[in-house]
């Protein structure tokens, strides 16, 4: 019985968190492409979509929060690991990434792009390495 | 950490989905501590021992002291 609440309440977060961080890359998406394909330059439309990317933003922190909060310890366990993991990789790799472009070891800019999705491949290698640990 | 955990629990005809739904963990979690690979925090500890009605150390021994 105890477990049948705290599986809603996974299923609950988990979509939860899906749905709003669906909001914000929908909302990204709006603020990085509607400026030149949608309202042609105009600032207070790009305000707008700034801002609220910026809040669905918020959103998602909150989802994800509320998240965690439902896990039990060891799936906070992996969580945490894979957090550091990602966010030790994002910062190794993104101070290297940067170094290379000022020292013009690379022809192109440093995009924050790549280190986005850096941190991102690395947090998802690192969960399901940690949810393998302990299968 | 070793426990007793799988013992007791195959005493008391209960499985990993039984025991987790009882604690309120994921079954990984207890198959997780059968197998030694993870250490359960003290207040889940507590909830085990209150459980199966037993001190927390006759369900847990430390090897590092044995």
């Amino acid at each position: 019985m105890k477990n049948e609440n705290k599986n809603k309440q996974m299923i609950k977060g988990t979509k939860n968190l899906a749905l709003w961080t669906l909001l914000w890359v929908a909302s990204l998406a709006l603020a990085s492409f509607g400026p030149k394909f949608l309202w042609n330059e105009n600032t207070t439309w790009s305000i707008l979509a700034i801002v609220t990317n910026t809040a669905f933003g918020a959103g998602m922190i909150w989802a994800n929060i509320r998240y965690l909060s439902v896990l039990d310890e060891l799936q906070k366990k992996i969580q945490l690991d894979a957090m550091g993991i990602a966010l030790g990789v994002g910062v190794v790799g993104g101070l290297s990434y940067s170094v290379t472009d000022i020292a013009n070891v690379i022809s192109s800019d440093a995009e924050i792009g790549f280190l986005v999705i850096l941190i991102s491949i690395s947090y998802m290698i690192a969960l399901l390495v940690g949810k393998k640990r302990y299968a | 950490m070793k426990n007793k955990l799988k013992v007791l629990r195959a005493e008391r005809d209960m499985t990993q989905a039984d025991l987790a739904d009882s604690l309120a963990v994921s079954r990984q979690t207890i198959n997780a501590i059968e197998k030694g690979k993870f250490d359960p925090s003290l207040p889940l500890a507590f909830k085990i021992s209150k459980l199966f009605k037993l001190p927390i150390e006759e369900i847990f021994s430390n090897t590092e002291t044995e």
